[in-house]
């Protein structure tokens, strides 16, 4: 029996092993994981390389309003004068930061719950189950309104706020997992070595639940990414002069036929992150998911 | 058939439940806002004692729990209230402006079902060929655009640019003066082709083409992908294998075996597309003008408008409700296990 | 083909599945012959290779699988040569095969009747009445009792004994001349396992057929079958004639085997078991590789690999031990 909770364990070593197999075969998946630490250094190193390093506040400079891309700007200037590309290099870290801190919520307020209901069963799972499925009737996007418009607009307000429609998702993720380990022989294994409850969920059934959660959070960063750009675009999440990719796609639709680039080069930037995330989610998926796995074991 | 009767009598009854959960939730998240719908009734420039008034007016001054239970009761009875902004009865507003987002979530998902769905096949039965790996770009790449971004990328190239859709709206101003579509269900499409319209149909057509594609994109890569997913999962179920074993030839198998078991997951996908769709659409519909739901709830959501925002929400969830209760009677049709 | 040539020739039959953790040989050289007419049971702990045996002749392995070696004889046809259309048309026609667990392998969305017409009309070009007589006559012959509601049926809603026998009409359906038969009745409760096995009984002599029955339950080997194939861990170690294998097993491993089923004759306190566990086999034990778990093991068992020898007509052992007589 103990046999058994190792094996569970050496398990799990097993799985970091196939993933960092699989990322380094997966071409693209490489591609992508490349692209992402060098927004992610853009962002983190923007003070030092962008041309203009104080394009990130609300300085205007009239005489450069508008300019098209050149070569002194190579994105060219919004409509204060600021050089675009620095912008979108300080934007990096907003974006980045929305999406993983959206994600890390959500996770956070989903996981445990939906964990503790499948485990347990009974009234509990029934209270928890039933808040779920309200958040999930409700429109998210309007309730990320509503709350982002009650909290005040601001980025961080945005992340709450989106956070709060999606927890649910993952709830259900962890509810569906928890529920069928909660037959498992290893946990009766437990039971009868005379672990309690709570040590059993810690140790044993968390673990677990552990790679549909990361293989869900891995993709949900590219969707997270969008809404939160969404968010920023109709004035509810960062406000001006936070260089925020979304923000400034708003700034520039009022003259997207005349200064087209003031929206189109942030937008690029959210669509290049989001679809680096998106690959990455999809070559994890496609290592650890046992449903899609390449390569399977036979009994 | 009694069952079946019972089974949906009881679904609408826990979408009710559900529903007045929802109501409860949004009625007292709204009046949490920052703001005081009475000063915003009577304008700026009103007086203390106008202000008063109009809280009296509106019973705001009541207390909460005693507002929302007259607030239900007038509900039942049809009176969705007065918007505060708009000042005309919420359900007008709402009738006006719920059929044009309808009509492009329904658009959305027609470009989902008509390219997501074949492409998740074909990707799921040549898993890890040349075109499994295409399609699954194809699906990353439109998962992974702002829909209020590719919108204004479509107006530039196809409006501005090339010029041969249109830049906003959903009829030329001419063309709903001299072909006004008759109001029948309120999607023009299928309005101006009930009534033999056609030079109305082709113009909302080109109308709804780029706002639809904008808006299908995220909804194209998240059907690829599950669909993908989906079918893989079944093809890799036991009776595939039997029916293999029993010489059952390889189209057969995937086209009427594993679709038949494939449809179902599939479904509830599509429906979750649906759902995005309508609530989804109005990052598109302000980029294109598009008089729709989206836009007045969001303006509602910045004025405070109470009512509205309570009744849009509703609305919303109440679809959601119908359309999962859709679903889950498709399912018992298609798969027998799950008959009640 | 004269009628001493056995229907089915398995030679050196090596399979090999790719996983990420390393190459599985789930099958080191399998070696057996199948005559008309007969049951030949296979017989083995799970993960000895029992199924992928079948899946190889069939065909049917997965993505991850491969064969590596070997041959597979089917009158006198090397199945290994031929492509996949030629496949389809022996699989479910001359060669059917049934699994484990009826509820799992049956189409829960279609009907009996659409399952079973599809299989027919996969191998004759019939009219649908044509097809439908067929499928009735195919059920009489596993005596399911209103063969009508039957067929309007869905799986989920017969019992598991019934839905094993819809199999076993589906595979004879076509008239094939040999039926694998992968543990056919171990999902199934006691009861019911004996009336499959009766009703397997009585198809294989109505229809004259050969069976190669799949099993790790030595009880139904000594019911069902003419002779039996002893597999440890990817090899055939022993073959020989049912009654005398169980009177007097050669193999260590047979003898290990039949020495562990309680029988009320023996009064041992203890319930016997084989020593040690099935090895890994990815990393699979050099030589024999039953030496570890072995109580003849000597040094040559670790070094090399027994041949099979034809100890008596009839009977074959691989073991290094019996060869050199060391075994009691």
């Amino acid at each position: 029996m103990k046999e058994g909770v190792n094996a569970m364990e050496r398990k799990r070593f097993r799985e970091i092993r196939i993933i960092l197999h699989v990322l380094r075969e997966n071409r693209l998946t490489m591609i992508s994981l490349i692209i992402l630490i060098s927004i992610i250094l853009m962002g983190v190193f923007a003070p030092l390389i962008a041309p203009y390093p104080d394009a990130y506040k609300g300085i205007p400079n009239v005489e450069e309003k508008y300019k098209p891309p050149s070569f002194k700007h190579l994105f060219g200037t919004d409509y204060l004068g600021r050089d675009i590309l620095s912008r979108i290099m300080y934007g990096a870290r907003y974006s980045l930061l929305a999406a993983i801190v959206i994600v890390a919520l959500s996770v956070a307020i989903g996981w445990p719950l939906g964990v503790i209901a499948g485990y347990r069963g009974g009234l509990i799972d029934d209270i928890i189950m039933r808040i779920t499925d309200l958040f999930l009737v409700f429109p998210a996007l309007v309730l990320a309104l509503i709350i982002a418009f009650i909290l005040g607009p601001n980025l961080v307000n945005s992340m709450i706020a989106i956070s709060v429609t999606w927890w649910p998702w993952y709830t259900r993720l962890a509810r569906a997992e928890a529920t069928s380990l909660r037959e498992r022989e290893f946990v009766e294994a437990a039971k009868a070595a005379g672990l309690s409850d709570a040590q059993i969920v810690f140790r044993h059934v968390f673990p677990n639940t552990m790679v549909p959660i990361i293989i869900q959070a891995t993709m949900d960063l590219g969707t997270a990414i969008l809404v939160a750009a969404g968010l920023s675009f109709l004035g509810l999440g960062a406000q001006p002069p936070t260089p925020e990719w979304g923000l400034m796609i708003n700034e520039g639709r009022s003259v997207i036929f005349s200064a087209w680039w003031c929206a189109l080069f942030p937008g690029i930037f959210i669509f290049i992150t989001a679809m680096a995330f998106n690959l990455l989610g999809d070559g994890l998926r496609e290592a650890l998911d046992p449903k899609l796995r390449r390569i399977r074991r036979l009994g | 058939m009694g069952s079946l009767k019972r089974y949906i009598l009881k679904r609408l009854l826990e979408g009710f439940v559900t529903l007045m959960g929802l109501t409860l939730i949004t009625f007292f998240l709204a009046r949490v806002a920052p703001s005081d719908p009475a000063a915003l009734w009577v304008g700026l420039h009103a007086r203390p004692e106008q202000v008063e008034q109009a809280r009296k007016e509106l019973g705001l001054d009541k207390p909460l729990y005693v507002q929302y239970l007259i607030y239900l009761r007038d509900l039942f009875r049809g009176n969705w209230g007065i918007s505060y902004r708009t000042r005309r009865p919420v359900i007008e507003d709402v009738l006006t402006y719920l059929p044009a987002t309808v009509e492009l979530a329904l658009a959305g998902l027609v470009i989902a079902i008509i390219i997501g769905v074949p492409l998740g096949v074909i990707a799921a039965t040549k898993k890890d060929k040349m075109v499994d790996h295409a399609c699954r770009l194809i699906g990353i790449t439109t998962l992974s655009a702002p829909s209020f971004w590719l919108a204004l990328l479509l107006q530039i190239l196809f409006a501005r640019m090339l010029g041969i859709l249109p830049l906003q709206g959903r009829l030329s101003p001419d063309i709903s003066e001299m072909y006004p579509i008759k109001h029948i269900t309120g999607l023009y499409l299928i309005d101006s082709l009930l009534t033999g319209n056609f030079i109305a149909f082709q113009d909302a057509l080109l109308h709804i083409i780029l706002p639809a594609f904008a808006l299908a994109s995220y909804s194209l890569g998240f059907s690829i992908r599950m669909i993908r997913a989906t079918m893989i999962e079944v093809l890799r179920e036991k009776y595939i294998v039997a029916a293999e074993a029993f010489g059952i030839p390889k189209n057969k198998i995937r086209f009427k075996y594993a679709l038949k078991n494939a449809i179902i997951p599939t479904l509830t996908i599509l429906g979750i597309v649906f759902a995005w769709n309508l609530t989804g659409a109005y990052l598109v519909e302000m980029v294109f003008n598009w008089p729709g739901l989206g836009t007045y709830t969001w303006r509602a959501i910045l004025a405070v408008d109470y009512p509205v925002i309570v009744a849009t929400t509703t609305m919303a969830g109440i679809i959601m409700i119908i359309t999962n209760l859709i679903i889950d009677l498709a399912q018992a049709y298609i798969d027998p296990r799950v008959r009640p | 083909m004269s009628m001493d040539m056995p229907l089915l020739i398995v030679e050196n039959l090596k399979t090999h599945f790719y996983t990420y953790d390393g190459i599985v040989q789930a099958l080191d050289g399998v070696t057996f012959e199948l005559y008309k007419g007969e049951t030949f049971g296979l017989i083995g702990e799970t993960g000895c290779g029992k199924t992928a045996t079948a899946l190889s002749i069939m065909r049917l392995l997965p993505e991850n699988g491969t064969i590596a070696e070997g041959r597979v004889l089917f009158k006198g046809e090397n199945l290994l040569e031929k492509d996949e259309e030629e496949m389809r048309k022996i699989r479910g026609k001359e060669i059917s095969m049934i699994f484990q667990e009826p509820s799992a392998y049956l189409n829960p969305v279609f009907t009996v009747r659409e399952q079973i017409i599809d299989v027919i009309m996969a191998h004759q070009n019939l009219e649908r009445e044509e097809a439908e007589e067929k499928a009735i006559e195919a059920l009489k012959l596993v005596a399911l009792p209103d063969p009508e509601r039957i067929l309007g049926s869905y799986p989920h809603e017969l019992s598991g004994g019934m839905q094993q026998r819809v199999m076993i009409a589906m595979a004879l359906s076509t008239n094939p001349d040999l039926l694998i038969a992968d543990e056919p009745t171990s999902y199934l409760d006691v009861t019911v396992q004996a009336q499959i096995l009766e009703h397997l009984k009585n198809v294989k002599r109505k229809r004259n057929l050969s069976l190669l029955l799949i099993t790790h339950n030595m009880g139904i080997v000594a019911e069902m079958c003419d002779r039996v194939g002893v597999m440890y861990a990817g090899n055939i170690v022993e073959i020989g004639n049912v009654r005398q294998i169980i009177k007097k097993p050669c193999h260590p491993y047979t003898m290990g085997l039949l020495a562990a089923l309680p029988r009320p004759e023996t009064r041992r306190k203890k319930l016997y078991s084989i020593k040690g566990s099935i090895p890994d086999l990815i990393n699979p034990p050099s030589g024999c590789r039953f030496h570890p778990r072995c109580p003849y093991a000597m040094e040559i068992c670790r070094r090399r690999k027994p041949q099979t020898v034809e100890v008596e007509p009839g009977r074959y052992v691989a073991c290094h031990a019996v060869e050199r007589g060391v075994v009691t």
